[in-house]
C-alpha cells in the first residue's frame, strides 16, 4: 500500500519523465559498454555534445514555445539562413567576424520578433505562422546563393576547429561549451525568473495567467524571440561543423528538435518540461546513431525508425500521466488527503 | 460587522436593445457575508461582471472606501482589492500549490526567486485556514475543493478587500462545503467583505448576513437574512407579493389528461444531476417542473431527452423499459425537446429558416434519406402558417428573426417529427408578451387536441399556473412535492420551494 501511494506520488511528480528519460540514457550508454568495446572510450561520450552541439541549442529554443502551448516550425531554415548570411558575409563583404556575428544574431531575433507579434497580436495558429516563416527563411537563404558558399575565413575555421581538452580523457568542441552554457542559462532562467514562471502558468493555463495578472502578451513574443535567438545561435554553431552555407542546411531539425523535447519530458499541450530533460532528448538520439555507426551494417536512416518508436511509447506515457493525474483531483476528496 | 467599504450606486447596464440593469444600488461593508439573489435574467452575474471590470457601467458610481473605482479589467479590479473565486478555479493546474498563491508577486532574493520562502509562507498561510498539504506539488494533484480553498488563499495573499464567490460549492460535496464555510468565517474575522452567489437556499441561510434581491435587473431590496423568512424570499425573487397570490390563480381552460400513461419513470438517479425521483406522465399531460435555478429542473430534462443517463433506476414508455443512452434513442421514443439556451443549442444561425425546420427530422430518417425540396418547402411554409411566425420568407436567415420567432422554429422543428412527448425548457425566456402567452397557448392545444404529452419548464410562475395540471416541485436536485390540478397556487408552489416553513 505504501510502495503503491509512493509510486503514485512519483508519477505526479513534475520530474517524473525526466527520470525516465536519463535513466534509459544510462541503460542504453551501459548497453552500449556492453556490446561495444569503443564504448568505453570518454570521447565517444563527449562526441555527442560535439556533434549535437547546433541541436540543443535549438531544442532549447523550441522547448520554450512548446512551454507555452505554441511551436515553432522555422527553426531548421533559421540555421540555414544564417549560416548562409555567415558565409556571404564573410566572403563577399569585408565585414569583420566579430561584426559579422552579432548580424546574424538580428536575424533570428527579427524572425522570431516578427512571428511571435503576428501569433499573439492577431491571436493566430503558431503553427501555420512559423510554417510560413520556414518557407519564407528557406526561400531567402536560396535567394542569396543557390550554391554551396565555403566559410574559408583563416580566423573563423581556426574558431570552429578549436579543441578544448578535459584532463586527459579527450576533448570538446567550442560548439558544445556554447551549447552547455545556453541549456544551464535557460534552466535557471525557466526556474528562477519571474519571466521564467510566466512561461509556465501561460503553458498552464492561458486565460489564468492573464486573470493573476501575469504579462502574458509581452513573455509570448519574448519566447518567439528566445526561439529566433536560439536558432540564429545555433546556426552560428552549425557553420563550425560544416564552415559553409548551403541551402539544405539543418533541413528537417525542427523535427528533430521537438521530438528531442518531447522525449526530454515537455508537453505538447505546455506548461510542463524541463530543460536538462531536453538535453538527454538530444542525446538519445546522439547516442543511438552511435549504435548504428559502432555496428557498421545499417543504414543511418534506423535512427530515425528508433526515434519515432521512442516518441510514440513516451507521448502513450504522458497520456497515461495525464490521466493519473486526472484521476487524483477527481477521485480523490478532502477526507482522504487528510 | 464593519464599515460599508463599497457603495454601489444608480448602476445602469445597457447592452444594444435591452437594459440590463436599472438603477441598482448594493452595499458592502467589512466582515459581512452578503448574497445577491435572483432567478434567471435577475442579472446578477451583469451586476458582479459590472463590479469586477468585465463589463463597463453606462451610469451610476461604484466607490471602494470613499473613493470612486472605474475598473477596466479583471486584473485591475484584483489590483484594487476585488478578488473572484470562480467556481472554476481560475489557477493554473501545472504549477505547485505555493507557486499558484505567490505567482506575479515572489518575493525575490538576489533577483532570483526565492522558493525556500515562497514555500514556507504559503504553507503557513495554507495552515491558518486548516489545510495542511505538499505545498511544492503541482495543483493537479488535489480535489476542486482544496483547488478553491487555495484560489481564496491566493486572494487573501494579495490582500483582497473584498473577496467575491461565484457558486463556490456547486461542485463540492457537504463535508467540503463545510470546510469551505469554516474558511469563509475565518475570513470575516479578518474584516474582509464577502459577496457569496449560490442557488442552495439552506447554505445561503447558514452563512450569509445580509441579502439582497435582484429581479430584472432591479433592486427588490436589501434585507437581514435572519429577518427574512424563506417563503418571502422566494416571493420577492420570483415576483409576487405574498398577499396578493392568495388570490385565486384561476385555470382556465387546461388539457384533462388522459388516463393512458406515456411515460413511467421509477426511482431514477443520475449522479450528481438527480437525486432518486419519481416521475408519471399521462397522455396528453402537460406537467410543470418547477423549482429555482439550478434546483435540477433541466437536468431533468436531459435525463428524459438520453443527454444525461440515469445509473439507477428504470424507465418505462408505453410500459415497457426502456434505456435512453442517446438523444436519438429518446428520439425515436417520440420525444422531443426545445433546450433552455435557444441561441446555443437550439437554433443554426447561418441556416435558413426552412432549413432549421427539417432538422430534427432529418436527422431522425436518418443521413442518407433526403427530405425532397419540395416536401421540405410544404412542411415549412406549414409551419410558419401554423404557428405564425413572422419572416420575410421561408429561406430567410433564422438569425435575423426575433427571439419569439426563432423560438417558434424550434419548436416548429419539433413537432414535424410528430412527438408524443415535448419538452419545453423556459421557452418563454426573453420572448416578447404576446408571444409568450402564444407559446403558453400552443402547449395546451398541443395536448388537448392531438393528445401529446408536454413537460414544461419555467421560471416563470404564472406562465406554470396557467398551462400545467401538474407541477413537480424540485429542490437541490430532488424532488420535494408534487402539487396537482386544483392544488396549483403561486403560495403552494413557494411554500414547496422553500421547504414547507411558512
Amino acid at each position: 500500500m505504501n510502495i503503491r501511494s509512493r509510486l503514485s506520488t512519483a508519477i505526479a511528480s513534475q520530474y517524473f519523465p525526466f527520470f525516465v528519460t536519463v535513466s534509459l540514457f544510462i541503460i542504453l550508454y551501459i548497453a552500449g559498454i556492453m556490446n561495444y568495446r569503443g564504448f568505453t572510450h570518454a570521447q565517444v561520450f563527449y562526441n555527442l555534445f560535439i556533434d549535437n552541439a547546433p541541436l540543443i541549442i535549438v531544442t532549447v529554443g523550441v522547448t520554450f514555445t512548446l512551454l507555452i502551448g505554441g511551436i515553432d516550425l522555422s527553426v531548421g531554415s533559421v540555421v540555414a539562413l544564417v549560416c548562409m548570411s555567415l558565409a556571404y558575409l564573410l566572403k563577399n563583404t569585408s565585414i569583420p567576424v566579430f561584426a559579422a556575428v552579432p548580424l546574424v544574431l538580428l536575424i533570428g531575433i527579427a524572425v522570431g520578433f516578427i512571428q511571435g507579434y503576428l501569433i499573439t497580436m492577431f491571436d493566430m495558429q503558431p503553427f501555420i505562422i512559423t510554417l510560413a516563416g520556414m518557407f519564407f527563411c528557406r526561400g531567402l537563404t536560396a535567394v542569396i546563393s543557390r550554391n554551396t558558399i565555403i566559410i574559408d575565413n583563416p580566423a573563423y575555421a581556426a574558431l570552429a576547429s578549436e579543441r578544448i581538452r578535459i584532463f586527459d580523457t579527450g576533448f570538446i568542441s567550442v560548439g558544445a561549451i556554447v551549447a552547455i552554457i545556453v541549456l544551464i542559462l535557460a534552466t535557471i532562467f525557466l526556474k528562477y525568473t519571474k519571466t521564467g514562471r510566466t512561461i509556465f502558468a501561460i503553458g498552464g493555463s492561458e486565460s489564468s495567467a492573464s486573470l493573476m495578472g501575469l504579462p502574458v502578451f509581452k513573455t509570448k513574443i519574448l519566447v518567439y524571440i528566445i526561439s529566433g535567438f536560439c536558432s540564429a545561435l545555433a546556426g552560428i554553431v552549425y557553420s563550425w561543423i560544416m564552415l559553409s552555407g548551403y541551402t539544405l542546411h539543418g533541413l528537417g531539425m525542427e523535427m528533430d528538435a521537438i521530438a528531442s523535447s518531447v522525449i526530454g519530458g515537455t508537453l505538447l499541450t505546455g506548461g510542463v518540461g524541463f530543460m536538462p530533460g531536453t538535453l538527454f532528448g538530444v542525446l538519445i538520439q546522439g547516442i543511438i546513431l552511435t549504435f548504428i555507426t559502432f555496428q557498421g551494417t545499417l543504414s543511418a536512416w534506423w535512427t530515425k525508425i528508433v526515434v519515432g518508436a521512442l516518441l510514440c511509447v513516451f507521448i502513450i506515457m504522458q497520456a497515461l500521466i495525464t490521466e493519473h493525474k486526472n484521476k487524483l483531483s477527481s477521485s480523490s476528496s478532502i477526507k482522504s488527503d487528510k | 460587522m464593519g464599515d460599508t467599504i463599497l457603495k454601489m450606486r444608480h448602476i445602469d447596464k445597457i447592452f444594444p436593445g435591452v437594459k440590463a440593469l436599472s438603477n441598482v444600488d448594493f452595499n458592502l461593508q467589512s466582515g459581512e457575508v452578503h448574497s445577491i439573489m435572483g432567478e434567471n435574467g435577475a442579472e446578477k452575474s451583469t451586476l458582479i461582471k459590472v463590479l469586477t471590470g468585465v463589463y463597463p457601467r453606462n451610469n451610476g458610481t461604484v466607490t471602494l472606501y470613499d473613493k470612486e473605482i472605474f475598473p477596466k479589467t479583471p486584473k485591475e479590479a484584483q489590483t484594487l482589492g476585488i478578488s473572484t473565486v470562480y467556481q472554476e478555479v481560475n489557477l493554473c493546474p501545472n504549477l505547485s500549490v505555493a507557486e499558484n498563491i505567490f505567482i506575479g508577486r515572489e518575493p525575490r532574493k538576489f533577483g532570483f526567486i526565492d522558493w525556500r520562502q515562497i514555500n514556507k509562507r504559503s504553507q503557513e498561510l495554507l495552515h491558518t485556514f486548516n489545510i495542511d498539504i505538499d505545498v511544492t506539488k503541482t495543483l493537479d494533484n488535489f480535489p476542486v475543493a482544496i483547488q478553491q480553498m487555495i484560489a481564496i488563499a491566493r486572494a487573501v495573499e494579495i490582500d483582497a478587500k473584498i473577496l467575491i464567490l461565484d457558486e463556490p460549492t456547486s461542485s463540492l460535496d457537504e463535508e467540503e462545503t463545510k470546510r469551505l464555510f469554516t474558511i469563509i468565517r475565518e475570513l470575516k474575522k479578518r474584516n474582509m467583505g464577502i459577496i457569496f452567489i449560490s442557488h442552495f437556499l439552506e447554505q445561503i441561510y447558514e452563512l450569509c448576513d445580509r441579502i439582497t434581491i435582484l429581479r430584472n435587473g432591479e433592486l427588490v431590496g436589501e434585507y437581514i437574512t435572519t429577518e427574512l423568512p424563506k417563503v418571502e424570499l422566494v416571493a420577492k425573487m420570483v415576483g409576487k407579493d405574498l398577499d396578493s397570490v392568495k388570490e385565486f390563480d384561476k385555470a382556465a381552460a387546461k388539457s384533462i389528461p388522459s388516463d393512458q400513461l406515456f411515460l413511467e419513470a421509477n426511482n431514477i438517479n443520475c449522479i450528481g444531476k438527480l437525486n432518486q425521483m419519481d416521475l408519471t406522465i399521462h397522455k396528453g399531460e402537460v406537467i410543470g417542473l418547477a423549482g429555482l435555478l439550478g434546483s435540477g429542473r433541466t437536468e431533468t430534462a436531459e435525463i428524459l431527452f438520453g443527454i444525461n443517463q440515469i445509473n439507477k433506476g428504470e424507465l418505462k414508455i408505453h410500459s415497457d423499459k426502456v434505456q435512453l443512452s442517446n438523444p436519438m434513442k429518446a428520439m425515436q421514443k417520440k420525444i422531443a425537446f426545445c433546450p433552455e439556451d435557444r441561441k446555443l443549442q437550439g437554433i443554426i444561425g447561418d441556416l435558413s429558416v426552412r432549413d432549421n425546420i427539417i432538422l430534427a427530422l432529418q436527422a431522425k430518417e436518418g443521413m442518407f434519406r433526403h427530405i425532397p425540396y419540395q416536401k421540405q418547402v410544404m412542411l415549412a411554409d406549414d409551419c410558419i402558417n401554423l404557428l405564425k411566425i413572422k419572416v420575410s420568407d421561408r429561406e430567410q436567415l433564422i438569425k435575423n428573426l426575433s427571439g419569439g420567432n426563432q423560438q417558434k422554429v424550434i419548436i416548429a422543428r419539433w413537432l414535424i417529427t410528430e412527438p408524443e412527448l415535448l419538452i419545453l425548457d423556459e421557452p418563454t425566456r426573453g420572448i416578447d408578451v404576446g408571444t409568450k402567452s402564444e407559446i403558453q397557448k400552443m402547449a395546451v392545444t398541443l395536448a388537448k387536441t392531438k393528445g401529446m404529452s408536454v413537460v414544461f419548464i419555467s421560471s416563470e410562475m404564472d406562465e406554470m399556473i396557467r398551462t400545467c395540471t401538474k407541477l413537480i416541485i424540485l429542490r437541490d436536485h430532488k424532488k420535494v412535492a408534487e402539487i396537482e390540478n386544483e392544488e396549483i397556487s403561486s403560495e403552494n408552489i413557494m411554500k414547496a420551494i422553500a421547504g414547507g416553513e411558512n
